[in-house]
């Protein structure tokens, strides 16, 4: 299948920064939200007659709210650093899709309206009326950016291309201007609580599957818990966790944790969503009321400790704001961090000694490390600087024997985003998502090639389902894509479980293979 | 957007899912089948039962595991997986399938 009808880039053997083609995507354009999908956000439904008011008037209250917004349009010094440096543009050579290129489609409408220079002598600076052909503009480029921040980590000046693009999306929400995809979604947690859509019932009988799953496959009774008032451990995770392959892998490694670790936790039905799709679109408001249901269910549950599971931009939310969003928070265990990763619990666990695990058990992969966006470049984990790199390796390394990083220059802080991130994970932006996957792809090729890499292992769902769409038009298995706790789930041997040769099998025995 | 089934104009959301799950009818997924050139067969009919359902039950479509431990149980062990459902539906069992059942399209990041 992945059957395009357009061009899949080639991959080559080393990057190359591709020659400019402007225009080259224009055409790209999400479907816009409709009213009943505008409405409960609390936007309006669709483009009024005085729309150019209202766009400007709400750019000036985004610069009154956010001074680093001013900066970063006040800021550009043009140096080009940034040029070749978003996997959008490396994909498909629309200078459009140059970070520069991309803030100035902001920059010049605010030099216009907010600037002394840009009133006067428009021309001089650069600046612009907004039209509708720069509405258009808005419209199209910035649902090409996946808010990854890998320009700003190039950027002399630390310009954040993300923010003016959560800016400009906020701008056109207020106008009437979404996009389906995410408001759709926001709008389906407002209601039921999760991005899915999925109701309690559904839920319920989805965990109990995996309960007899589990069982089954392993012989030990390990639960996946929802809405027990009283446990320790809220776990809030992305609801394409209960869904998806090869997300659903790692949630069952979750629960194989929790049982080992001996903690009670508990999923929330209120709860049942760790993704904040407000941050996507720029509204505070919106981010708020989706981070409120957490700390609802918390309260409501009665737990100690928040753990969040496998979700980039959720971390990215909950590692900077769940405070400023959701707080205080004092109600929860302060010797513990608020909230805390699955991989800081993961990793806490084995240094203690508590989990033990037959390596072998993943011998048929040989292992890379996709690090997302969000949690690269947007966050923390650990009390180390880098935690976020060093945590999940550990983890990966603790639990499978072979383990490959690709070029350095394609990860950690420099991290290629998967081309799904910040909203654009539909259908109707498959030649996008496909395009900007080339850079991460290419560097997937070459260990594949060099190191002989069967699987690549992410932390985030929207990373783990981008890859299982797009990794086929490059001719590349589909289930190449595995959870970070699929590999513990896959290596963890549990007490009393069933070895499948030789009966009950004591994790004691084994615990000298995982050292 | 509209398809067109034995004569009847149905609305359907922009990429094709029914707007109206009731607008329902077995031609639905025959004539959706015919405009992605395939041919449905018993195997694709237990699935868009399957699905049908579910969301009867549940208001919502299955998760791939709920659907391929079904699939194992009714057909077989060895075609309860995803390999066996993407071999029915190229693009991808939760989308194609739901569609072809008049289920509205799974949301998120899935």
């Amino acid at each position: 299948m992945a059957k395009a009808d357009f061009e899949v880039p080639k991959l080559n053997k080393y990057p190359e920064i591709p020659p400019v083609v402007p225009g080259a995507m224009a055409h790209s354009k999400p479907y816009v939200a409709k009213p009943a999908f505008q409405e409960p956000l609390n936007f309006p439904g669709e483009l009024p007659e005085d729309w150019k008011d209202g766009a400007i008037e709400a750019m000036g209250d985004l610069l009154g709210k956010y001074r680093s917004l001013r900066v970063h349009l006040d800021s550009c010094v043009k140096c080009g650093a940034c040029t070749d440096k978003c996997h959008y543009y490396l994909g498909t050579q629309d200078p459009k899709n140059m970070p520069v290129g991309r803030q100035d489609l902001l920059r010049k409408v605010y030099r216009r309206y907010f600037t002394f220079a840009g009133k006067f002598f428009p021309k001089l600076v650069g600046a612009e009326d907004l039209t509708e052909e720069v509405l258009d503009d808005w419209y199209s480029y910035f649902h090409q950016c996946s808010q990854c921040r890998r320009c700003a980590v190039f950027c002399p000046y630390g310009i954040d291309t993300a923010e003016i693009s959560m800016a400009a999306r906020e701008i056109m929400d207020r106008i009437g201007v979404g996009q389906k995809y995410c408001n759709e979604i926001i709008g389906k947690v407002h209601k039921i609580g999760n991005n899915l859509g999925l109701p309690e019932a559904a839920l319920a009988d989805t965990l109990e599957g995996l309960e007899e799953d589990v069982e089954e496959e392993t012989g030990v009774a390990v639960k996946y818990p929802l809405d027990v008032r009283g446990a320790e451990i809220l776990l809030v995770t992305p609801s394409a966790d209960f869904f998806a392959e090869p997300h659903v892998d790692g949630l069952i490694g979750y629960g194989k944790v929790f049982h080992e670790a001996g903690v009670s936790w508990t999923l929330s039905s209120h709860a049942s969503e760790a993704a904040n799709f407000g941050l996507f679109i720029g509204s505070y408001e919106n981010m708020r009321r989706v981070s409120l249901r957490i700390r609802e269910a918390a309260l409501e549950l009665g737990v100690k400790r928040i753990v969040f599971g496998e979700c980039g931009h959720a971390w990215r939310v909950a590692y900077n704001f769940l405070h400023t969003l959701a707080g205080p928070l004092d109600f929860l265990d302060s010797r513990y961090p608020v909230p805390q990763h699955i991989l800081e619990f993961t990793w806490d666990e084995i240094q203690k000694g508590t989990l033990h695990f037959d390596k072998s058990a993943n011998d048929h992969m040989v292992i890379t490390y996709h690090d997302s966006c969000n949690v690269a470049r947007a966050s923390r984990m650990g009390d180390e600087p880098g935690g976020q790199f060093k945590i999940p390796r550990n983890v990966i390394k603790a639990v499978c024997n072979h383990f490959v990083d690709m070029a350095p220059e394609t990860i950690q802080e420099a991290t290629f985003c998967c081309g799904g991130g910040g909203g654009l994970l539909t259908d109707d932006l498959i030649e996008l998502r496909v395009k900007g996957a080339k850079p991460r792809v290419e560097a997937l090729q070459n260990v594949i090639e060099a190191h002989g890499v069967t699987h690549m292992a992410a932390i985030c769902a929207i990373c783990k389902s981008q890859f299982g769409k797009v990794l086929p038009y490059y001719e590349l298995e589909r289930d190449m894509i595995v959870s970070v706790h699929q590999l513990v789930s896959n290596a963890i041997v549990l007490t009393g479980q069933d070895d499948p040769d030789q009966g009950e099998r004591d994790p004691a025995e084994v615990k000298g293979e995982s050292e | 957007m509209s398809i067109v089934v034995n004569g009847k104009t149905l609305e359907t959301d922009e990429e094709g899912y029914l707007a109206d799950i009731s607008d329902w009818e077995p031609s639905v997924a025959e004539t959706m089948a015919q405009q992605d050139d395939l041919e449905l067969t018993s195997e694709h009919w237990d699935i868009i039962n399957f699905l049908r359902e579910y969301y009867e039950e549940y208001q919502i479509a299955p998760a791939v595991r709920v659907l391929t431990k079904a699939v194992g149980k009714k057909i077989g062990k060895d075609k309860g997986n995803s390999k066996y459902l993407y071999g029915l539906f190229p693009y991808g069992p939760g989308k194609q399938a739901c569609r072809y059942a008049g289920l509205p399209k799974p949301t998120g990041c899935v």
